[in-house]
């Protein structure tokens, strides 16, 4: 049992679960303010019951999905082209530097001014906040490309988009699928983010309603399932790379 | 095929700061022909192969095979590395097959011409491994077989061994030796191993460092029937501490 690489972070979950029904149990905090894990678990089962919770997940893994499939099919090629070509990475490098210091939250009125309330502005902002991190991951793995394979392809023949498609591609896989898995995180940040701003549904727009009624339980049910939602996609791109990467392991 | 190196110099950097790296080297190569370069560590040889392989081009000076002009790299010039060469996501076999297939062959062709590549190395038994499970010694004869596959008219050879642990260097030595009997392929070993030189090439150009030139070509009139007996004879041995020494000595004065 001690012996499964889970045990040990279980253990830790499970104690942490453990404190907070201690605490909530004794009567030393308010109830408002730390409700007991009995009382989350109920006003989960009440929104899920409500639907409330299926319409809020849909809504928001609909916009992570949307923004974070538009960033990682516009990334991919351009952190390629920049990785392989000297001249495209000193055009592109400073620019996309100096954008990607721009918090991407701080799009948010501009993009309400453009496209206004509805789901264009969100999942523009998961793209702006996802797509230069995920190009500069990318470029960095073409660079590590050994030398020895690229012209290894071209002593055998190979020509210029085949080094591309049959060298770098493959070589850069994993590096890709793990970029995409690190920057997933911000993705979930930022819808959160713009739902907090304006929205009529969603796992942030249902926290930001909860504030307002003082309902920490369902302030705490929301964070969790978007805690829960994150360790799902992790685990489903880990689990991607080892199938689809089997060689890198 | 007649591969000609004729007044090849490289300088890397430019202006005032440029350094020359090899200094007019001249040498020839025909079909059938197993050629060495052997020289320290700095005296170039390696860009010798690069500059042949069309990796980078000479700063004067031509490389022509078969009269043509090298300038780029192509298959008739097929090249093994010392080490990290193959694709660690594709198995032996797809590794072999991985240059037949830029080139467009019919997948017939690249079946049967895979499977006799793999076993002319003697590997079919490891087609389906990842390179990660081949030993280094596999992994070089994979990389060799991946070459010859591409049917290139000279094979460079690029510290093929250099990486391996000596035990197993000597009997790559000699299933390089046989694969070149048996095929009859055309050869050009880099190598820093004036034994391994000496074994396997028929003739042997000796290079000096700072800048990278050839100061001595040397012609191997030995026996070869029995490489291992050959490895331990007088005149052999006689042979590579001359020359061992004559390297010694080129090292010395310009360190």
């Amino acid at each position: 049992m001690l012996g499964h690489p889970w045990s040990l972070g279980i253990f830790g979950i499970l104690a942490v679960l453990l404190v907070w029904q201690l605490i909530a149990g004794s009567g030393l905090v308010d109830k408002l303010f730390l409700p007991s894990p009995e009382a989350v678990v109920k006003a989960g089962s009440d929104q899920y019951a409500r639907g409330i919770l299926i319409k809020d997940l849909v809504a928001s893994v609909g916009r992570v999905g949307a923004g974070f499939a538009l960033s990682a099919l516009v990334s991919l090629p351009i952190g390629i082209a920049m990785g392989c070509s000297r001249v495209i990475c000193q055009l592109l490098e400073p620019l996309i530097g100096l954008i990607r210091y721009m918090p991407a939250p701080a799009f948010i009125p501009l993009l309400i001014i453009y496209f206004g309330l509805g789901e264009e502005p969100k999942v523009l902002l998961i793209f702006i906040g996802t797509v230069f991190f995920n190009t500069l991951m990318i470029m960095d793995a073409v660079k590590f490309v050994p030398s020895e394979l690229r012209e290894t392809a071209l002593t055998l023949g190979g020509k210029g988009f085949q080094i591309v498609t049959q060298v770098v591609a493959p070589y850069i896989a994993p590096q890709v699928i793990d970029a995409y898995r690190i920057n997933m995180a911000s993705a979930w940040n930022l819808v959160i983010v713009a739902e907090l701003v304006a929205a009529n549904e969603g796992l942030g727009k249902r926290i930001s309603l909860a504030q307002r009624f003082l309902r920490t339980d369902e302030i705490f049910v929301g964070l969790i399932v978007i805690g829960l939602i994150g360790l799902a996609i992790d685990l489903g791109f880990r689990l991607l790379m080892r199938r689809a990467c089997a060689w890198a392991n | 095929m007649h591969l000609s190196i004729s007044g090849v110099s490289k300088s890397f950097g430019d202006g005032s700061r440029a350094k020359l790296v090899l200094d007019d080297i001249n040498f020839e190569l025909d079909s059938g022909e197993f050629v060495a370069l052997v020289g320290s560590s700095g005296s170039g040889k390696s860009t010798v192969m690069r500059l042949i392989a069309g990796l980078e081009r000479p700063s004067s000076g031509t490389i022509t095979v078969d009269g043509n002009p090298v300038r780029g790299p192509g298959s008739d010039r097929g090249m093994v590395f010392q080490k990290y060469s193959l694709y660690p996501w594709l198995s032996a076999a797809d590794n072999v097959a991985f240059g037949m297939r830029l080139q467009g062959r019919s997948r017939s062709e690249v079946r049967e011409r895979t499977g006799y590549f793999l076993e002319v190395v003697g590997l079919q038994d490891a087609a389906n491994r990842l390179p990660r499970e081949l030993s280094g010694g596999m992994q070089q004869r994979v990389a060799i077989a991946r070459a010859l596959a591409a049917d290139p008219k000279v094979l460079l050879l690029d510290e093929p061994f250099g990486a391996l642990d000596l035990q197993i260097r000597e009997s790559m030595q000699e299933f390089l030796f046989l694969l070149w009997e048996r095929t009859g392929l055309t050869a050009l070993l880099i190598t820093h191993d004036i034994e391994e030189a000496l074994l396997l090439a028929q003739r042997v150009h000796i290079m000096a460092p700072r800048p990278g030139r050839i100061v001595r070509t040397v012609e191997g009139e030995l026996d070869r029937s029995n490489l291992s007996h050959l490895r331990v004879s007088t005149p052999f041995l006689e042979l590579r501490e001359e020359l061992a020494q004559q390297l010694r000595s080129l090292d010395g004065t310009l360190v």
